[in-house]
Formats: C-alpha cells, sequence, structure tokens
C-alpha cells in the first residue's frame, strides 16, 4: 500500500502500481481495461469548443474545495462561457515527491464526483512525478472538449451600447476563502469558496436570454478583470453600480482589512454576462432557478466608450475607475 | 470594518450638502489626509468628485511601506541572497523597488522571502526554521505594537535565529515637520484613525501650536465626509484645534497600554522618510536590552541613504507639493506594473491610488 509518493511511482513497475492502486480506482476508470496512448471516441455532430487550463494553488484543499475539483470545474466553465455543454475532459498531474496519498486520494475523488457531477468523461491523463521543491505539492493541467448548439455564438467582442450586464452571485468567496486558509485569517475562517461547475445555469441563461452576447467567469482578476476585458475587447464603456453588486459581509469585511477590492477578488463558481437589455429580467430569472445561479441580478449596463473602460457608480453617488488589479493581490501591514 | 450605516447614501448626500454651503465662505483651501487607507478610501469612493473645486484633498506621507528608505530596501535584499537567510515581509513591502532591486527580484533569483501577515507569522516561521529570519518591522504606530509584542515573545522564547530589522516610523512627528516647510500651504489635516488609536487625539498638540486645525477621521464614507465637513467647520470659525470624528474607535488617550508596550521595546530616533529627508525623533530603534535581536546588529544592516531611484518625484509627491499625475514618469514611465517609486506600487501609495481610481482629472 502506497502511502507517500516517491520518486519511482514516476515510472516503471512504480508508476504501474500507483496507477492501479490509486489513480484509476479513485478516480473511476476500470483498472483491467487496457491502457491505450490515445481515447478514441465519437463526438456528437455539431461545433466543438476546446480548452485548456492549469492548476496551481496553496493550499492544495480549502473551505469548499480541493485543486481536484478547482481543475474539472475550471475547465468545466471555461466551456460553458462559450455556451458549450462540456463532453469530455483530460486531466494531466505533476505530484511533487513526498505528497501524502491520503491528499491524494481526496484529489482524486474530487475530480471523480465533479466530473460525474457534472456528466462530463474524463477519457485521458497522464502523471509525472518530481523531484521534492521541484513543485507545490501537485500542479494539475486539463483539456475539455465541449458541444456547442446550433445558434449559439458568443464573444468577448459582442457587447453593444444599451445591452445589461449580469453577475450569476456574490462575488470574492473563492480568493478570500483561500487567502484565509493560507493566512490563517481566523476572522474570515467561515468563508467558503463559490468553486461549481456553472454549465447549467449558463445553459438555463442562454435558454431564457437566446441573443446572450457575452459569458464569462469572474476568475483570477476578479470581476473587474473580465469587466475590463469585455469593454477593451467591444469597444465599450461598462457602468457597475456598487449598490446592486452583492458582497458578502464576511468578504467586505476581509477586504476591508487587508486593503483589497472586492471587485478584484478572484471567483471560482461565477460569471458575468452580457445580454440585451429586454431580455436581462429573463436572463436573471432563469439563472435563478438553477442552484449556483440563486444570486444573480442585473449590475449595471453597457454604454457607448467613453474615457474609461469599467466605471463604478458607488453608493453616495460618486463614479470612479474599475482597474485591474497589477499582479497577485498582496495583503497590506496596516 | 465598513457597514451601510456609516455609508448611507442620504447622510452622505446631506453631509455633501453642508460641505458646500461651508466652502462657499472659503478661498481655495488644501485639505492633507495623512493616512494610506484615507488616500485609497477617498480614491474608492469617489469623495473628490463631491467636492467643491475650492476644496483639495492633498495625499500626504500616509503610507508606511511609501517612506521607508531605498537604503533599507536594498540592504535586505542584498542579504537575502546569501545562503540560509530567510527574509519574512509585509505583502505591500514586496514589490517596493529600492534604488537597486525589490524584495520580488531577489526572490525570483533565489533568494527565501515569505510574505506575512503578522509579526506572529514572523514567529512562526522562525520556530521552524533552522535557517537565519529576519523580519522587516516597518509600519507607523498601527503596526508597532504588534512587533513590539512579538519582540517581547522573541525575547522570552529566546529564539536566536530571529531578528527584526527595523524601520518604523511616527506620524506626529512628521506631521511637525511638515508644518514648519511655509511652501506646502496646508489649511488642515485630516487625521488617521487607526495610528489615533493608538497614539489618542493629544498628540498632535503640536498643530494646534502652528495654528493648523486638524480633525480626527474614520474609513467609512460618512467618516470622511463627516471629517472634511468638521475641518471646513473649523477654518470658517478660523478656530484652530484638533476635533476627534472618530470616537467610536479612538479614545482622547489612546490606547495606554500599547503605548508603553512601545515604550518598553522602542526608543525614539531621527530616521530618513523616502524622499524627504531625515525628520527628529520620527523613527524608532530597539532599545539595547534588545540589541542580540537586531538585525542591525547581527548583520551590520544600515538603511541610512537617502538616494532615491532617477526621476522618481515620490517625495514631492509624499510632501504633497505636487499630484502624482504630474509626475513626468506616472503612467508613462512609472506604473503599478513597473513601478519605479514607492507610491506607485504600496496598496497605500497616493500614486497607485491616483493610478487606481483616476479621480483626480
Amino acid at each position: 500500500m502506497i502511502d507517500t509518493i516517491l520518486l519511482n511511482h514516476g515510472s516503471g513497475r512504480g508508476l504501474d502500481e500507483l496507477l492501479h492502486t490509486v489513480i484509476l480506482p479513485e478516480i473511476g476508470i476500470d483498472s483491467a481495461a487496457p491502457l491505450e496512448d490515445a481515447a478514441v471516441f465519437t463526438l456528437p455532430q455539431g461545433r466543438c469548443a476546446f480548452t485548456t487550463d492549469s492548476f496551481v494553488i496553496r493550499p492544495l484543499e480549502f473551505p469548499g474545495g480541493d485543486i481536484g475539483k478547482l481543475s474539472v470545474c475550471g475547465t468545466i466553465n471555461d466551456l460553458a462561457m462559450v455556451g458549450a455543454t462540456p463532453h469530455s475532459i483530460s486531466v494531466a498531474m505533476i505530484i511533487e515527491e513526498g505528497l501524502d496519498v491520503a491528499l491524494l486520494r481526496r484529489i482524486l475523488r474530487s475530480i471523480r464526483h465533479e466530473s460525474k457531477a457534472a456528466g462530463v468523461s474524463i477519457q485521458c491523463g497522464d502523471t509525472k512525478v518530481v523531484d521534492r521543491g521541484k513543485a507545490d505539492g501537485i500542479f494539475i493541467a486539463t483539456s475539455g472538449i465541449g458541444i456547442v448548439p446550433a445558434g449559439r455564438n458568443l464573444s468577448v467582442a459582442h457587447a453593444r451600447s444599451g445591452d445589461a450586464v449580469v453577475l450569476s452571485g456574490p462575488i470574492g468567496l473563492h480568493g478570500i476563502a483561500v487567502l484565509s486558509a493560507r493566512e490563517g485569517l481566523n476572522f474570515a475562517s467561515t468563508v467558503v469558496s463559490d468553486c461549481a461547475s456553472l454549465h447549467r445555469c449558463t445553459d438555463a441563461l442562454l435558454k431564457a436570454s437566446p441573443h446572450t452576447r457575452i459569458m464569462r467567469d469572474a476568475t483570477r482578476g476578479g470581476c473587474a478583470a473580465v469587466l475590463n476585458e469585455i469593454a477593451e475587447a467591444s469597444g465599450v464603456t461598462i457602468m457597475v453600480r456598487q449598490s446592486a453588486i452583492p458582497v458578502p459581509p464576511e468578504v467586505a469585511g476581509a477586504c476591508s482589512y487587508l486593503g483589497l477590492d472586492p471587485l478584484q477578488v478572484a471567483n471560482e463558481g461565477r460569471f458575468v454576462a452580457i445580454v440585451p437589455a429586454e431580455e436581462a429580467e429573463a436572463a436573471v430569472a432563469a439563472c435563478r432557478t438553477v442552484v449556483h445561479g440563486d444570486g444573480a441580478c442585473i449590475i449595471g449596463t453597457v454604454e457607448p466608450r467613453g474615457r474609461v473602460a469599467v466605471l463604478l457608480e458607488t453608493a453616495i453617488g460618486s463614479r470612479r475607475v474599475v482597474d485591474v488589479p497589477s499582479g497577485e493581490l498582496l495583503p497590506r501591514i496596516c | 470594518m465598513n457597514s451601510a450605516a456609516f455609508n448611507d447614501p442620504t447622510t452622505a448626500r446631506s453631509l455633501v450638502e453642508a460641505i458646500s454651503r461651508l466652502a462657499k465662505r472659503l478661498p481655495e483651501v488644501r485639505l492633507m489626509e495623512v493616512c494610506g487607507t484615507h488616500t485609497m478610501e477617498i480614491g474608492r469612493l469617489g469623495i473628490r468628485q463631491l467636492l467643491p473645486e475650492n476644496v483639495r484633498l492633498i495625499s500626504g506621507p500616509g503610507c508606511p511601506v511609501c517612506v521607508t528608505p531605498a537604503a533599507y530596501i536594498d540592504a535586505v535584499a542584498e542579504l537575502a541572497l546569501f545562503e540560509g537567510v530567510r527574509i519574512a515581509t509585509f505583502g505591500d513591502l514586496f514589490r517596493v523597488p529600492g534604488v537597486r532591486r525589490s524584495f520580488a527580484q531577489v526572490k525570483a533569483a533565489g533568494a527565501a522571502v515569505e510574505i506575512v501577515t503578522s509579526p506572529r507569522a514572523a514567529l512562526e516561521l522562525a520556530r521552524k526554521t533552522h535557517g537565519e529570519v529576519i523580519f522587516t518591522a516597518v509600519g507607523f504606530e498601527t503596526t508597532i505594537p504588534a512587533t513590539a509584542a512579538a519582540m517581547k515573545t522573541l525575547t522570552v522564547e529566546g529564539l536566536d535565529n530571529l531578528s527584526f530589522f527595523v524601520a518604523h516610523r511616527l506620524v506626529p512627528p512628521a506631521l511637525d515637520v511638515l508644518l514648519a516647510d511655509p511652501s506646502l500651504c496646508i489649511s488642515g489635516f485630516l487625521l488617521p484613525g487607526h495610528v489615533s488609536a493608538i497614539v489618542g487625539a493629544g498628540a498632535y498638540g503640536a498643530l494646534v501650536k502652528r495654528g493648523v486645525p486638524g480633525v480626527i477621521t474614520g474609513f467609512d464614507a460618512l467618516d470622511l465626509l463627516a471629517g472634511i465637513c468638521c475641518l471646513l467647520d473649523l477654518l470658517v470659525k478660523k478656530e484652530v484645534a484638533v476635533k476627534n470624528e472618530y470616537t467610536r474607535v479612538v479614545p482622547p488617550q489612546g490606547n495606554p497600554a500599547a503605548l508603553r508596550l512601545i515604550e518598553e521595546v522602542y526608543d525614539p530616533c531621527d530616521a530618513v522618510w523616502r524622499g524627504i529627508g531625515t525628520f527628529p525623533e520620527s523613527g524608532l530603534r530597539l532599545r539595547p536590552h534588545f540589541a542580540a535581536y537586531d538585525a542591525s546588529v547581527r548583520f551590520g544592516l544600515k538603511a541610512t541613504g537617502e538616494e532615491m531611484p532617477a526621476g522618481c518625484s515620490c517625495g514631492s509627491v509624499l510632501k504633497g507639493m505636487i499630484l502624482p499625475e504630474q509626475c513626468p514618469l506616472f503612467g508613462t514611465a512609472c506604473t503599478p506594473e513597473n513601478p519605479v517609486g514607492p507610491c506607485m506600487v504600496s496598496s497605500e501609495g497616493s500614486c497607485a491610488a491616483a493610478f487606481k481610481y483616476g479621480d483626480r482629472q
């Protein structure tokens, strides 16, 4: 029984043992079936969406998820944001020598659970083991394929003046949960990451608002980064109202203490959608029927391009720029 | 903590109206905030847009990271490159450039630099590390009691692999020096809420002596607007006083226990404020009793130079003599991604606030 990852688990009989006693059983793949060099399968008809992503996070487990769940949700969400129905994913792991196998098992079970719940097949994978100190426990790289139903044509460049800005729920939970777990911030210890697969929510939204222009998950850089990307790519100005943006009190408190802007804090289960104004109410109502969209709301409007890409109307009636963060968010000293 | 009650739009509107009425009775006034958190919140809340044209908010040297000497950063960065040395530092000091380099740059070159959120975390790091850990003790009165407490724990535990390199700065002596400079023309001060919670309202006697009013205020929209309103009211009445608009946090006597702790561990000393100069008794050094845990003693570290990166106007910005946008490097050679001076990189720097919230045009 393997309890710690050793260098020899990266090749030969060691790898074989790791695959057949840990990885394949935990991830839910029949370990008796022959392992081919590539998965061969048939896709339903239609256009495909194809994405790739890599995941590094410390700590590997955090309130509301772990790197395994994060990697599956992140891949599914990238597919969902272009209107695709997620179909298959690949999972490659770079494991650091010395990783506790009990932790690896928990991560693998998360991958299995999340992909099964989302109805996505894990078609292929890879495992490498590197020297201690050459990786942060485990790095995961994924790719995903989805099927885009006919008539769906979303692009970050499609926002038009007059459109409405929809947000799928409260912001900042993932970033604060991870920061809290990493830094031991007791006051924010109740914050749970929003890490979730969003394809059911985006599907509901697209059915209710068939002319949706854009959907983007607000991951690194938070809503601020996504809104700026949309404004720049579409050549518009986006105006959002502070009073309309749901910020949970514990996130607001932690941000105030750490000198962070909730709009710049990462999410892993929230997206921004740009929809025609006349479809906005229906889009929000549809999101609210789905578990991860129950906090959906309209937070602003798209305007003709002005001097600034994204503006926030504050609760006290002033306006200020919403900028993209300049790098990793670092907590301040006082 | 922000709370809805201290950001109520209706009350905010009536305060803005009161500010406008008072401003009509005044010539142009320059109000300086000397707290980095005030600078950031004023930008984040878009307060400047709500003020009449003749009420100008000027940012002062209120960001502890911005006034930490470049020579300090260079000295620590150089030490960090030695084998077996680990630096424990606050996040906002991490990317601040010295004259030669930043901690972020030496970390990329292989140095062990760890970001901590409290001096206690530096203690924990030293407990689980065999090599030398150097903690960068920077910050104003808000941070000093915590580093003093950690220093006491350190000596009790006898953790001989941890030392502090101290560059603490004190706000009231710096205000005194600013007031002595007639070129600054400051009509009044918005005084820092958190620092005042430690030093108390009585610490600003120098303001009154020099004939300039001040108001201690908090960080929510209504705190800031009420503070500005109160300051304008003092100016209209030509009353020179220090008022406390943040009584829910700041008692008149400050925090005596914290002040005792500071005195127990540190002695005042003359100190360099980056880009501004050396102010008498405006910094702290460890008392001789703690010399064994003083990194400047253990490693012969010195941070006395006043050198600045070429072309950097942070000194003039910190004194409120120019606005961030008036620096020729602002937004071109100096951006948050590639900062030349500390005001652009610190999360509380005036230039970072002006760049981020762009509310000064």
